[in-house]
């Protein structure tokens, strides 16, 4: 899933100073999943906005309301009938749905609220970790499951660089796993380090320009 | 030939080659290069010229390489997968060949947290391994990554890259090496080696699957200054295995020593690597210490340096 996580106060609070009334829009999708933007967080923010703006002698009315996924226009348009109530939207879903609300209300100042941080796994309770660069052309077939475009600091393909430290950590960090130690250590239990012992030709990166992804089966219906 | 370099030349020559290594400056005063330059002039039979080294920003390698040509002397262009994507790193391999540079090494680079600009965002489109491949194919059929036009002019390098016998895992380490080759490279530069046991092993299984045969094995060796930089060095620095006898020598040299002992021990050195069998030269990487290059060198009787 998306991982995302609360930005400073103090940079929500400079976005949304001088409007009057607020809406701020929870997300029950990933970033509720992550426990950085569902309606209990949406709660929480909205309790500490109103609490700090009173501090400062601000007057602002926040309010919360959280629709399923941001990422769904149908979710997103149950705010249509509410929009006029408001003259800011704060978001606490990731930047997909911020520029999904941002999108459907295009006269509304939207102001975001987390950093979307990584495609990552739910460790254990509260512990995410990087998985995923979506970097469109999956290469874990021969890495033994193990994403050297994600995992490894400089994105090799062709085994670790010269600066894993003992203990098979990674050179910019001795408290993270060298990915390629890793894709080593595993192929050699499966018996496949063949996988990576001929030279891996230049990737051909499918990340460099918006995706846009069209299932076959429903091309006719989106035809110009 | 594939170069026509010096570096080349001796090589196949079956000299017993010393390569140095000339950091750029954090700046462009050329004189610094030149006074760098002076000291190892004659001492080494060619200068690495370092790419923004531990992430720092420094004078390019390209221009300092192109300005060690003007003085006559023989650079090695060190290019790093770091900052430059493909498209980047042909033009500037075809700029520098065009400033006569005919040598490089190809490098995956530190990290860009470790330096002065930690927030940047890095490359590495291709990696260190694809970039010697490029060279080759730039070199040998004189095309371009994924173009069959041919394109003018004739690209000449002697093309090199750094192995670490020292990094886990340390059973791929001879794998990689490997790979390097069927990439193409014709030199390489190892980490500075203080383990010899260990260097010895990974020798033996470099020549069991016949690499020494295939490329150029430069072994590297750094000086050692006093016992506080031996100690950080086995302590902090990634990579790098110096074995405890190795500290204890250089802790315990009498006050003042530390310079004298380290010279005597990399002298030692040099003459246990000059007895492996597929190492052919010494990579010596004097790290702020040009002017003791020439000592080290004499004393290893390594003078007078062989010409072509």
């Amino acid at each position: 899933m998306v991982i995302a996580d609360l930005k400073p106060l103090e940079e929500i609070k400079e976005s949304i100073k001088g409007y009057k009334r607020v809406l701020n829009v929870g997300c029950a999708g990933c970033t509720a999943v992550c426990l950085a933007g569902g309606q209990k967080e949406v709660d929480i923010l909205n309790a500490q906005l109103t609490k700090s703006f009173k501090e400062d002698k601000e007057s602002i009315q926040i309010s919360g309301y959280t629709v399923e996924r941001q990422c769904e226009m149908e979710f997103v348009a149950e705010l249509d009938h509410i929009k006029e109530q408001y003259d800011a939207i704060l978001s606490m879903a990731c930047g997909a749905g911020v520029q999904f609300i941002a999108e459907r209300f295009p006269e509304k100042p939207v102001f975001p609220t987390l950093n979307t941080t990584f495609i990552g796994v739910n460790r254990d309770v509260g512990w995410y970790e990087e998985k995923c660069r979506s970097c469109g052309d999956c290469q874990l077939a021969y890495t033994a499951g193990i994403c050297p475009v994600t995992r490894c600091a400089k994105s090799l393909f062709n085994g670790p660089c010269g600066g894993t430290q003992r203990g098979g950590k990674c050179e910019v960090d001795k408290d993270v796993a060298c990915a390629w130690y890793e894709i080593c250590e595993r192929l050699k239990a499966q018996d496949r380090l063949d996988n990576i012992t001929k030279v891996r030709v230049p990737m051909s990166w499918q990340n460099q320009k918006q995706g846009t992804l069209v299932l076959e089966a429903y091309k006719d219906r989106y035809a110009k | 030939m594939k170069s026509e370099s010096k570096l080349e030349k001796l090589l196949e020559a079956g000299e017993f080659v010393i390569t140095g290594e000339l950091g750029p400056p954090k700046g462009n005063e050329v004189s610094i290069i030149k006074e760098k330059a002076e000291m190892l002039k004659g001492n080494v039979d060619a200068f690495n010229i370092t790419d923004n080294q531990t992430a720092v920003v420094r004078m390019s390698s390209i221009g300092v390489a192109a300005l060690v040509v003007q003085m006559g002397l023989e650079p090695v262009m060190q290019m790093v997968c770091r900052d430059r994507n493909r498209i980047a790193m042909q033009s500037d391999i075809l700029g520098a060949t065009a400033l006569g540079i005919k040598n490089m090494l190809c490098l995956s680079g530190d990290h860009q947290s470790f330096g002065n600009q930690p927030f940047s965002k890095n490359v590495y489109d291709i990696d260190s391994i694809q970039l010697i491949e490029v060279v080759k194919r730039m070199r040998d059929e004189n095309k371009i990554l994924d173009v069959e036009e041919e394109m003018e002019g004739d690209v000449k390098l002697f093309i090199g890259a750094a192995i670490n016998p020292f990094a886990e895992p340390f059973d791929f380490r001879p794998i990689r090496l490997k790979k390097k080759v069927e990439a193409g490279v014709d030199f390489i530069q190892t980490q500075c080696i203080y383990d010899m046991k260990m260097f010895r092993e990974f020798m033996k299984q470099v020549r069991d699957l016949g690499l020494h045969e295939k490329c150029h094995i430069l072994a590297g060796v750094t000086p050692l200054k006093s016992g506080g930089m031996t100690r950080y060095m086995a302590n902090n620095v990634a990579g790098i295995i110096i074995p405890d006898e190795i500290v204890d020598r250089m802790v315990n040299a009498p006050k003042g020593k530390g310079a004298e002992e380290g010279i005597k021990l990399c002298c030692e050195q040099i003459q246990e690597l000059r007895e492996i069998e597929g190492v052919h030269g010494i990579h010596l990487m004097a790290i702020e210490w040009e002017h003791r290059v020439a000592e080290i060198v004499e004393r290893a009787n390594l003078l007078p340096r062989p010409t072509v």
